[in-house]
């Protein structure tokens, strides 16, 4: 649990050390809810669009991107960490894969609460709305922390085999592509491109911007929720299997 | 008799090294260490001396547990390098290539950490912290981000943080590479300390003559994953025995011609570019005929340096290089084939 912990602060102190990992992560989504809120607003006016506020619809893709950025910010750590030999450094005490693994995601873990609590209390400053009131805004700032872990642990992944912090920089466009073909931009039984449609429908990432969306637009829908969380906490729980196994592996000592 | 030796075989296993026919072969065929054998008795400073891609840190790597041998083995303070790891990690101390630090931690952030994973209580590792960092001369930037630290700064922190948990080996991999003058000897005075006060056994890679001479008891001379000499740096020098005399002509034309004149007295040997070298047959009493004989074939001398012989020479006279030119094929070739140690345990 000591080493948890202690690992779990560097993490914490690392990230919020660097402003360049926090400040482009949290402005970003922001600035893209608000070119999208203000010029895509008249798609509110089309038949069967669930809201009349653009923003409120576009928020929760916000919360998205800052899982796009925990991918990237994540990755880099661990391959920051394996070019400079500290990895090495942490692999000569009688450390355990898993605390290594729990210890990278809490930085990540304390980005994403940030990051979601932000965009919760712009979007509402913007005039955004939240149908599900006080308690949907705790439990939309839990499922975009369980998206943040999830995606976190892909980063680890993803850090565990690029050869240098920057090769994880290359997945950024592969990552903003999977998330564009969902229901980001608009709601799936609106999209009239078949092919589109279908790869949103098999797109888990749909399922989890539909989970944030119910809390904010329809308030407290079971079924969109349990799919939200439940695309998260799969994709978490895989991630984290195959970064614990890859990561044990990496620390492969004698 | 007999109680003599069993105490110094089981002070040998606490705190010294025996390797044999050790090797390491990386993917495409690279032996990078090439069945080594050595040994390293308890509180002894052991140089580790060799070019670049000698296979030094492939070595270190492997004697630390971080990478697993091909061939051979290895015990480290008693333990067996494969089957006991965790039991090496524990007893030992290392400070790899480049300080592995965090720039955005500070060096008290550092001793938290890496004492908190070693598993020392709060008081233990802030007793400990405070009497390392004032050691290596930090008290004043321990509480400063490593990120704005000097390279010495950087080492001596990494130092200390080899030594938090008390290990009774230390395994330092070109500790001074790419210090200035005055941090490499504070880095040394440091490390005789350990093995002369502490009784600390300390396994010292380094690329530098002078610091292999300077700072070892013994010394291992590794090339092309061999090890091609090792002893004492007197016996060392004393096998290779005589002087050398480099001579370089005020005319550069006359280079040719200085070799003629040299080599009457012993062997030529590589010498600077613009000079010629020989290693002297019968010692440095040739000083004067050799001075002579330039003089009567008419050849102008702007240099003329008398060396004894050095650790250089002992490199020369078993590889059949000089250390520096060693270095300019490693960097030549660029695949030096040693294993990056940022990615230690991957291969």
């Amino acid at each position: 649990m000591t080493q948890v912990r202690e690992l779990a602060r560097r993490s914490v102190l690392r990230t919020m050390r660097q402003p360049a990992m926090i400040v482009p992560a949290t402005l970003f989504p922001l600035i893209l809810l608000a070119i999208n809120s203000a010029g895509l607003d008249s798609a509110t006016e089309l038949p069967g669009f669930p809201t009349d506020s653009y923003l409120t619809f576009a928020l929760a893709f916000a919360f998205m991107q800052g899982g796009v950025f925990a991918v990237i910010g994540t990755g880099q750590n661990l391959a920051e960490d394996t070019q400079s030999g500290f990895f090495n450094r942490l692999q000569l005490t009688p450390i355990r894969a898993s605390a290594l693994v729990a210890g990278q995601l809490a930085g990540t873990l304390a980005l994403g609460t940030f990051q979601a609590t932000t965009y919760i209390t712009v979007g509402l400053a913007a005039g955004g709305h939240v149908e599900a009131g006080i308690p949907g805004a705790v439990v939309l700032i839990a499922l975009a922390t369980v998206i943040t872990l999830a995606f976190g642990s892909i980063g680890l992944i993803a850090g565990m085999r690029a050869s240098s912090p920057e090769n994880v920089q290359g997945l950024f466009p592969v990552i903003f592509v999977f998330l564009f073909m969902s229901s980001m931009a608009m709601p799936r039984n609106l999209i009239e491109n078949d092919w589109f449609r279908t790869i949103a429908t098999y797109n888990p990432v749909s399922y989890m911007i539909e989970g944030l969306r119910s809390l904010l637009i329809t308030g407290w829908d079971a079924e969109a929720l349990a799919l939200g969380f439940g695309c998260a906490l799969a994709i978490l729980a895989v991630a984290l299997t195959v970064a614990s196994r890859s990561l044990a592996e990496r620390m492969a000592r004698t | 008799m007999k109680e003599g030796s069993a105490s110094r075989a089981a002070g040998f296993a606490a705190n010294g090294i025996e390797v044999q026919g050790l090797a390491r072969e990386f993917k495409g065929g690279v032996r990078a260490v090439d069945g080594i054998d050595l040994r390293v008795s308890p509180g002894e400073i052991y140089g580790f001396l060799g070019p670049n891609g000698a296979g030094k840190s492939t070595t270190v790597l492997m004697l630390t547990t971080l990478l697993p041998s091909t061939a051979g083995s290895a015990r480290v303070a008693g333990y067996d390098v494969a089957t006991q790891g965790a039991l090496v990690r524990d007893a030992i101390g290392a400070a790899l290539q480049e300080a592995a630090l965090d720039p955005q931690l500070t060096a008290w952030e550092h001793i938290r950490l890496q004492g908190a994973l070693h598993g020392m209580s709060k008081a233990e590792r802030t007793k400990r912290g405070e009497e390392l960092i004032e050691r290596v001369g930090l008290t004043e930037a321990a509480g400063r981000k490593v990120g704005g630290y000097s390279g010495g700064m950087k080492r001596r922190l990494d130092l200390a943080l080899a030594l938090l948990h008390g290990p009774r080996l230390l395994f330092l991999d070109e500790p001074t590479t790419g210090l200035d003058i005055q941090s490499r000897a504070a880095l040394w005075d440091e490390v005789a300390h350990l093995s002369r006060d502490e009784g600390v056994t300390v396994f010292l890679t380094t690329q530098y003559l002078e610091e292999a001479d300077q700072l070892a008891d013994r010394i291992g001379i590794i090339d092309r994953g061999k090890i091609v000499a090792e002893g004492t740096p007197a016996k060392l020098k004393a096998e290779v025995g005589r002087p050398t005399v480099e001579v370089t002509p005020a005319d550069p034309a006359e280079r040719e011609r200085t070799a003629e004149q040299l080599a009457g007295f012993g062997e030529l040997v590589p010498g600077t570019p613009n000079g010629a070298a020989v290693r002297l047959a019968d010692g440095a009493e040739e000083l004067a005929d050799i001075v002579r004989a330039f003089d009567n074939a008419g050849v102008r001398i702007a240099n003329l340096e008398l060396h004894a012989a050095s650790l250089n020479d002992v490199f020369l006279a078993k590889t059949g290089r000089s250390l520096e030119g060693a270095q300019a094929e490693a960097a030549a070739e660029g695949d030096t084939g040693e294993h990056p140690v940022g990615a230690g345990a991957s291969a």
